[in-house]
């Protein structure tokens, strides 16, 4: 009697499928780990205008975002149909932009304070007396860096 | 034979199909998508002064846009795709005389008296309405920096470097770019944007 039963000839040996929990895991922390929950629901429509000479903003954590735009049809009763900011969940007045922005900056980290960017999501139907007014805000409390958030695109599409 | 005693093993294989689960669940949350837009700086809010800088009319390239989304560039109406041209043309102008301080040697333009004196007078000045759609707004400053980085992707080339200058801004902002490449890149970034510095103002003030 052998100790070793002999192998059939021509069977495959099953591919071990016990490290497949590992693969998966691996990615599952992967995308875990780059998952960003939108903590905000918009308020405002915000159909961004389109520009071709954009720089991405690369560093998330010293970005502060302001959106403004016409209110969804949600809030359109309360809020009327005049372009608003939102900041945060929230509709602001202009006068609020700048408290808000050094609240937001005081958030950080210190060493990110200083390189905070201030992101605009303005809708393109937006004008530009509310951009105006935010733009004073801003300079009011010092936060010079802005990006006017845009999609990749034709530039004169935004004409039509 | 089966050896008895000792904790029985958990069944492991259903472990794949709850990891398979979650993943998918974070695969469908996920939103790999970064920001971008027009980088621009804001004028800083210092207290008036009473020394007033005063321009020289021809250094002062004026773009007004109006209410109703046209635009007034030197006081002539102009259709916007033509404000990309215009505007190298006033910063490529380079009208200072040769042996004058600020001759500029680099500069490809007419070198019309008339026009910029050299790069590093010219400045532009945007102006626009309360009542100006923020769409006309945005192409109005695209086309401005797009003038800007052709001058500078054309220095760039002119210096030899082999990225233009719009690459090098992308890869000194990428944060994989190793430490030493971004010393190097800063270094050359910074010559190009002292060739063709923006000046692009946006005050309300009144010029002389």
């Amino acid at each position: 009697m052998s100790k070793f039963k002999k192998k059939k000839d021509g069977e495959l040996p099953p591919v071990s499928t016990a490290s497949l929990p590992d693969i998966v895991f691996m990615l599952l922390f992967f995308f875990m780990t780059v998952t960003v929950m939108k903590d905000s629901e918009p308020k405002v429509k915000n159909e961004l205008p389109n520009a071709t000479e954009i720089k991405k903003l690369e560093k998330k954590d010293r970005v502060v975002y302001i959106y403004v735009g016409q209110p969804t049809e949600k809030y359109q009763s309360v809020y009327g149909t005049e372009p608003k900011i939102q900041l945060n969940d929230k509709f602001a007045n202009v006068s609020e932009v700048g408290d808000y922005v050094l609240e937001e900056i005081a958030k950080k980290p210190e060493e990110v304070q200083a390189a905070i960017t201030t992101a605009l999501k303005i809708d393109k139907n937006a004008n530009m007396g509310i951009v105006m007014d935010i733009k004073e805000q801003l300079r009011k409390v010092n936060a010079l860096k802005v990006n006017y958030t845009t999609y990749d695109g034709d530039a004169f599409k935004n004409l039509q | 034979m089966a050896r008895r005693g000792g904790a029985p093993e958990v069944n492991a294989g259903s472990m794949a199909d709850i990891a398979f689960l979650l993943l998918i669940f974070f695969l469908v949350t996920t939103t790999i998508e970064t920001d971008a837009g027009l980088d621009r700086m804001l004028p800083p809010n210092e207290p008036p002064t009473d020394d007033q800088v005063v321009i020289k009319q021809r250094n002062i390239f004026e773009v007004q846009i109006s209410k109703d989304g046209q635009l007034l560039v030197e006081d002539e109406l102009l259709p916007i795709k033509d404000l990309k041209q215009k505007a190298i043309a006033f910063l490529d102008n380079g009208g200072a005389a040769n042996g004058d301080p600020n001759y500029c040697d680099y500069c490809k333009g007419k070198r019309d008296p008339d026009s910029s004196d050299s790069p590093e007078k010219a400045v532009i000045s945007l102006k626009n309405d309360r009542e100006t759609k923020y769409a006309v707004y945005v192409t109005v400053q695209n086309e401005l920096v797009a003038a800007y980085n052709e001058l500078r992707n054309r220095e760039a080339k002119r210096l030899g470097y082999d990225m233009n200058f719009s690459e090098m801004e992308a890869a000194y902002a990428n944060q994989e770019t190793p430490d030493e490449t971004k010393e190097k890149l800063k270094i050359r970034i910074k010559k190009i944007q002292d060739l063709f510095p923006m000046k692009l103002s946006e005050a309300e003030t009144n010029k002389n």
